[in-house]
């Protein structure tokens, strides 16, 4: 696996794994599906690619892939043009996009081997043997004689992974990879996901889970009704977002008097939670006035942004259909 | 697929004894072509689609051996004979099929050709496989016409078989008078289901293209079919006589011909130059649809 690392290293950091400029997708409808999007995903970078539902996160990653034809603007994948140069740049990527897809009446192994026969730069002479590390990597080696309409949800979503790994990778494009899987499966996947990263594949990840992009990615951009609102570094968006001072206690109405009085802003009374922003506050004077002024602290500290706060920030909205 | 597609550019990024091996790596029994035929003739679906036309040739045979003292049939002609020559048994089957089983047939394997793959979703993992737009074209269009051809002689062969068991076999009398030996005979009915197979070729042009349109394989299949109908429909038109000469279906009977010495050739080019020009016409379209379409299945 240390191919993948050197040839990430290869291609240097001039060339961008993906890179979209004034990217736009019309549909047929007239609806704006992916409005001007100018993302950059650098090499080596675990990527979270974060959305509510319906915006434009699928469509984005469909025009990556070259199955639909963008409206305006330009895809390329290492610095080449996606997707005239389609054939020469895909066999580096390995994608599961909208769910696994498979022929049922084909066994596990059989279906892996349509999808790397479809691939003109496999070796065939190599393919018993990579499909056999595949589908061990992602846990399926005994089902592989199945027929895959025998498999369940979580087993097809590994399967679908296991087609993304039939080579090795510099860029793999991950649709909700965790879909469908027990707690268990989540962290094999997981725990996949940070070795490859670690062997120097750039990693784009899609996913509603906002603590999986936490725990996994080094980047992370957000999508709301097809624009991109953010990218950066995963540090840099919650860096966006003030901590906040709590205090948990019966006593919210003197609670609220202290905050206001040590100049807190923003104040908030949420039943037995009283919270400020805690911008210009020192913790420990504060606590100090609530005690002090008989207030009943059950429990008092400072609260760090998490990606959620973050992402319900930047798209005003949590995780409901947009429009 | 021809086999010098094999794109030398595409290793750039991987290590050298990994290029070197896979220049050299025979290519036939991996490639995609190859796949595509074991997929087609092993799915369960195909295959009783041909185990029902191998079972036509037996029911025309045991209907002919049951009724043989009332001879009273259509099978155009041939089936009066088939009492007599076991052959015979080969072209009234072939005339049987033609018009309906054969069509439904292929109506069904390259109506699902690109719908059934944008159906169950695994046409994007093609796409990104890369399998690349026309090569994936192409070798569905090759491994339809091989369908045509083998859903051909799967018939003419049940009913060889079928003839030799049920009935006397010896020279054959042809259309035009002469008599020829079995083997002589042999040979016209291997011509001739070549040219069946050929026939139908219009048709699976018309299925592959209808097949881009669509994201569901049982429309598709349905259209298909329903052309076929409607040509036959149109055939029954006399005020269309102008355009029925470039109907698909027009000169299906024309294999007949060859039962005459010498051949008559003109119907028989005449089909062949038909299904030629369906085949550019459509085959062209399918392209035009498949490389320009958003797949969003």
């Amino acid at each position: 696996m240390t191919t993948a690392a050197n040839r990430a290293a290869d291609a240097g950091a001039a060339t961008t794994a993906i890179a979209t400029s004034g990217l736009s997708k019309r549909y047929r409808g007239g609806q704006l599906a992916v409005d001007g999007l100018e993302l950059s995903v650098p090499p080596g970078a675990v990527f979270g690619f974060l959305g509510p539902n319906g915006s434009g996160k699928t469509t984005t990653i469909r025009m990556l892939m070259g199955l639909i034809a963008p409206t305006a603007g330009r895809v390329e994948l290492f610095g080449e043009p996606i997707p005239q140069a389609g054939n020469r740049v895909l066999p580096r990527v390995g994608a599961l996009i909208e769910g696994p897809a498979h022929y049922p009446y084909l066994t596990g192994a059989q279906n892996l081997a349509r999808y790397d026969a479809a691939d003109r730069t496999a070796d065939p002479s190599t393919r018993a043997a990579r499909i056999g590390t595949a589908l061990e990597r992602v846990g399926l080696a005994n089902a592989a004689q199945k027929k895959a309409k025998a498999y369940s949800l979580g087993m097809k979503q590994r399967l679908g992974l296991a087609a993304a790994l039939l080579q090795p990778r510099d860029l793999l494009v991950l649709d909700e990879p965790t879909n469908g899987l027990d707690p268990q499966g989540m962290r094999e996947i997981r725990s996949l996901i940070k070795a490859l990263a670690a062997d120097g594949t750039t990693v784009f990840l899609s996913s509603h889970l906002l603590d999986e992009i936490e725990q996994v990615c080094s980047h992370a951009a957000v999508m709301s009704r097809g624009r991109l609102v953010t990218q950066g570094t995963v540090g840099e968006l919650g860096a966006g977002l003030r901590a906040r001072l709590a205090v948990s206690t019966p006593d919210a109405a003197a609670a609220e008097t202290v905050f206001k009085d040590a100049g807190g802003t923003d104040v908030r009374v949420e039943g037995e939670r009283v919270h400020c922003d805690a911008e210009g506050l020192e913790p420990d004077a504060v606590c100090a006035a609530l005690v002090a002024a008989g207030v009943r602290v059950f429990g008092f500290g400072i609260e760090r942004a998490s990606l959620e706060d973050a992402f319900v920030a930047l798209t005003g909205e949590g995780f409901d259909v947009a429009q | 697929m021809s086999l010098s597609s094999v794109q030398s550019e595409t290793t750039v990024a991987t290590p050298t004894a990994a290029v070197r091996t896979r220049r050299r790596a025979p290519r036939v029994r991996g490639t995609f072509a190859a796949n595509e035929f074991a997929v087609m003739f092993r799915r369960v679906r195909n295959l009783a689609l041909l185990c029902a036309l191998a079972a036509i040739p037996i029911a025309l045979g045991a209907a002919v051996k049951l009724t043989t003292r009332h001879p009273n049939g259509g099978g155009g002609g041939f089936i009066n004979q088939v009492s007599n020559n076991g052959l015979f048994l080969v072209f009234s089957s072939l005339t049987v099929t033609l018009p309906i089983f054969l069509p439904l047939a292929v109506g069904v394997v390259s109506g699902d050709a690109i719908s059934g793959e944008a159906g169950q979703g695994t046409l994007r993992y093609l796409l990104v496989a890369p399998v690349g737009r026309n090569r994936l074209l192409a070798v569905k269009g090759g491994a339809i016409a091989a369908f045509c051809l083998v859903a051909s002689f799967v018939v003419a062969v049940s009913a060889f078989v079928v003839g030799l068991i049920l009935f006397p076999v010896g020279p054959v009398t042809l259309l035009s008078g002469e008599s020829i030996s079995f083997g002589a005979a042999l040979v016209k009915a291997v011509l001739i289901t070549l040219l069946v197979a050929a026939s139908l070729l219009g048709l699976a042009a018309i299925g592959l293209f209808v097949s881009t349109l669509t994201d569901t394989a049982i429309a598709a299949m349905a259209v298909t079919v329903g052309v076929t109908v409607l040509s036959g429909i149109l055939q029954s038109i006399p005020q269309l006589s102008s355009i029925q000469p470039w109907l698909f279906t027009d000169q299906w009977t024309s294999f007949a011909d060859v039962l005459r010495d010498p051949v008559y050739t003109p119907n028989i080019v005449h089909n062949l130059l038909i299904q030629g020009l369906y085949v550019a016409v459509f085959g062209s379209a399918a392209w035009a649809r498949l490389s320009t379409r958003d797949v969003l299945a």
